[in-house]
């Protein structure tokens, strides 16, 4: 993969911390995302869900990257998004599983996790919603006089949607501090995104139309994501405006629940498993000198925080029915007459 | 007392609202530099600056989403719908982000903004320019829905709207825009959710929406004189919240509601306003309730169709004697 823009100045090689804090988010990710659909087959989770098996990358590096009052918008595929912020696994997977424990206690549901207090803005189900809105809060921040910068992540189906390309344009007239981060995993839903989209990098390529750079980065390489986001916040903040970013990655499971991912050509999901960025970045730790010692530990810390969070919410009650009386409206009720 | 037009009210409202808390901003569609193509925010932008009063692209899904991540994050704004026709460019937003982030989320956000939008025909624009499109914003939870039908209601109800915590879809009348009313001094607003007894008669009871409100008021003058019927005339004002109280109690003093409706028949604002009144009231109605409403047809262009097809003045009056085939409910004997 390639970067046709001057790449970040940042150092060669990042520090110890920094590689550690990356890799215990993608291990975080990937574990709690496995229990997600392993909570599936058991039914414990109803409803759908959109994993993010593969794409952890994306989110961590991000995550990372961002200061703690920025904003994170992201797509109904947005587990990994909400908990690379911050949000405790319990109330990701409570949320999934409809418990009290849950994010949204209930009412919001896989395809909807928020965690204001984390930063994490929405996650929206409908494609391209949110790309406005992320411009909208960044608007609000440059108003306001803020550091803040708000980031949407999409995929690559979005990119043909009318919401991306107004967001885009706005956010670029205005010099906004918004990041558009497409996640291309190849897929648009259960279709090949190249057989839908008349350029080959369906979100770099536009990049142009708004007098944007054309910035790829390798989605399943951890540091190179943080490094591209480093330095794409740092331009957010410094009032140079937008930046696009297209992430090369790809989903290892069907684009939901109900997709086991057929129309897949033989071999394709093999040859990506040998990119996956989880053992990849391990092995690449490695070989840097880190002392597997610590990896494993980091491995188990994350699966006893999976298997906590789980029997926690295994312990939630279902919300109380009460609760779906509530806050439509901001004296907390939901009349709409006297 | 000042006299003002419909117009100018707007951006009396908006002044003052921005004047008095700076998270208060305002975007859309021609409405700085060229202070709105109805004229409605002319001044503004002079006033306010261009930080906070800040034209936009034609793109009406960037407006509302815009308006919807700033008041998600601090802000207070008012996006301008050019008309309420396009709202449905940016019904996503309207109905799938805006109403619903507050509930979902279990209560992180609130989402102060207001939609002002140019309702209904008048202006010989045809079907896409002219509709009366409020009982589309109220088939939607989460979402509050206003229409005013004169220069101080423009002025208190836009002030109580920006104030509100909650969303608000503002339907300006754009047939109303040149009309002239007293508008009080000083800050002026109004509560959301009251209706507004105009007129007290006996007979009848008329609740009428925006434009149609003073087609009501001209009817029941003339039910009054031509026909001896007394009139008792409610300006709804909003949709939602829905002073339904009101509308309860001055239907059961007369016995008898009529509903003028500029929105097409078909799940019009004023079938819910029948279904309650039956459900509610049902032993003290007189008649069934009667909707007086725009055909279930797209607009049609011309003068002639146009004014043919909306609620006018004489068709109140005509409905009205035809459904009472009038004896006086409280004059025994005539």
């Amino acid at each position: 993969m390639s970067t046709s823009t001057a790449p970040p100045a940042l150092p060669t090689a990042l520090a110890l911390k920094t590689q550690l804090a990356l890799y215990r988010l993608l291990v975080e990710l990937r574990y709690c995302e496995k229990r997600a659909y392993d909570l599936f087959l058991q039914n414990l989770i109803k409803g759908t869900s959109h994993l993010a098996l593969g794409q952890e990358a994306v989110a961590a590096g991000f995550g990372h990257a961002m200061e703690k009052d920025d904003y994170t918008f992201c797509t109904y595929r947005g587990h990994h998004h909400t908990l690379a912020r911050g949000a405790s696994m319990s109330a990701v997977l409570g949320e999934l599983m409809g418990r009290e424990c849950g994010l949204l206690a209930g009412k919001g549901g896989s395809m909807h996790l928020t965690s204001v207090e984390h930063g994490v803005m929405g996650s929206y189900a409908i494609v391209g919603s949110h790309l406005p809105i992320a411009v909208g809060a960044a608007w609000s921040a440059q108003y306001r006089g803020t550091r803040q910068a708000a980031v949407a992540f999409f995929g690559d189906g979005t990119t043909n949607i009318g919401a991306f390309h107004e967001a885009i344009n706005l956010a670029a007239v205005w010099k906004l501090p918004v990041i558009f981060v497409c996640e291309n995993n190849l897929y648009m839903e259960y279709t090949p995104i190249r057989s839908v989209t008349a350029v080959e990098h369906p979100a770099a390529d536009r990049a142009a139309a708004y007098g944007l750079p054309s910035i790829i980065v390798d989605g399943n390489d951890v540091e190179a994501v943080y490094r591209t986001a480093l330095a794409a916040l740092g331009r957010a903040r410094a009032g140079e405006g937008p930046s696009i970013i297209e992430c090369k990655t790809y989903r290892h499971s069907g684009h939901s629940r109900a997709d086991p991912a057929k129309y897949r050509p033989p071999g394709e999901l093999q040859a990506w498993l040998e990119r996956d960025p989880l053992p990849n970045y391990r092995q690449r730790l490695i070989a840097d000198g880190v002392p597997q010692a610590s990896l494993d530990a980091i491995e188990h810390t994350a699966m006893a925080q999976v298997d906590q969070a789980t029997e926690t919410c295994k312990a939630s009650p279902p919300p109380a029915v009460a609760t779906a009386f509530t806050d439509l409206w901001a004296d907390g009720g939901t009349a709409w007459r006297n | 007392m000042a006299e003002l037009s419909y117009r100018d009210a707007v951006a009396a409202a908006i002044a003052q609202e921005m004047e008095r808390d700076e998270r208060v901003v305002f975007l859309g569609e021609d409405v700085g530099g060229a202070g709105g193509v109805f004229k409605t925010t002319v001044g503004l932008l002079e006033r306010f600056g261009p930080r906070r009063v800040r034209d936009t692209p034609i793109s009406e899904l960037a407006i509302l989403g815009a308006a919807m991540g700033a008041a998600m994050t601090g802000l207070r704004p008012i996006a301008e719908v050019m008309f309420s026709d396009f709202l449905a460019c940016c019904w996503d937003y309207v109905a799938n982000e805006i109403p619903k982030m507050r509930y979902m989320t279990n209560g992180q956000f609130t989402m102060p903004l207001v939609i002002r939008t140019a309702n209904g025909a008048g202006s010989r624009f045809g079907a896409q320019h002219s509709q009366s499109v409020e009982n589309w914003a109220m088939a939607i939870p989460g979402i509050k829905v206003v229409a005013p039908s004169n220069p101080a209601d423009v002025k208190g109800l836009l002030a109580a709207a920006i104030r509100d915590p909650d969303p608000v879809v503002f339907f300006e009348h754009k047939s109303l825009y040149a009309t002239k009313g007293e508008v009080p001094d000083g800050e002026h607003v109004e509560p959301l959710g009251a209706a507004k007894v105009l007129r007290r008669g006996s007979d009848i009871t008329i609740v009428a929406l925006a434009a149609m409100v003073p087609r009501a008021l001209q009817a029941a003058e003339i039910l009054a004189t031509q026909h001896r019927i007394a009139a008792t005339v409610i300006d709804l004002r909003s949709l939602v919240p829905l002073d339904a109280q009101t509308l309860l109690a001055e239907t059961v003093r007369t016995g008898r509601l009529f509903t003028v409706e500029e929105n097409p028949r078909l799940c019009g604002w004023g079938a819910e306003i029948s279904s309650i009144i039956t459900e509610e009231c049902f032993f003290d109605l007189d008649q069934p309730v009667v909707r007086i409403t725009t055909p279930h047809i797209p607009l049609p262009a011309a003068d002639a169709l146009e004014d043919a097809v909306i609620p006018s003045v004489q068709r109140i009056v005509d409905e009205v004697v035809r459904a009472t085939d009038f004896r006086p409910r409280n004059s025994h004997g005539l």
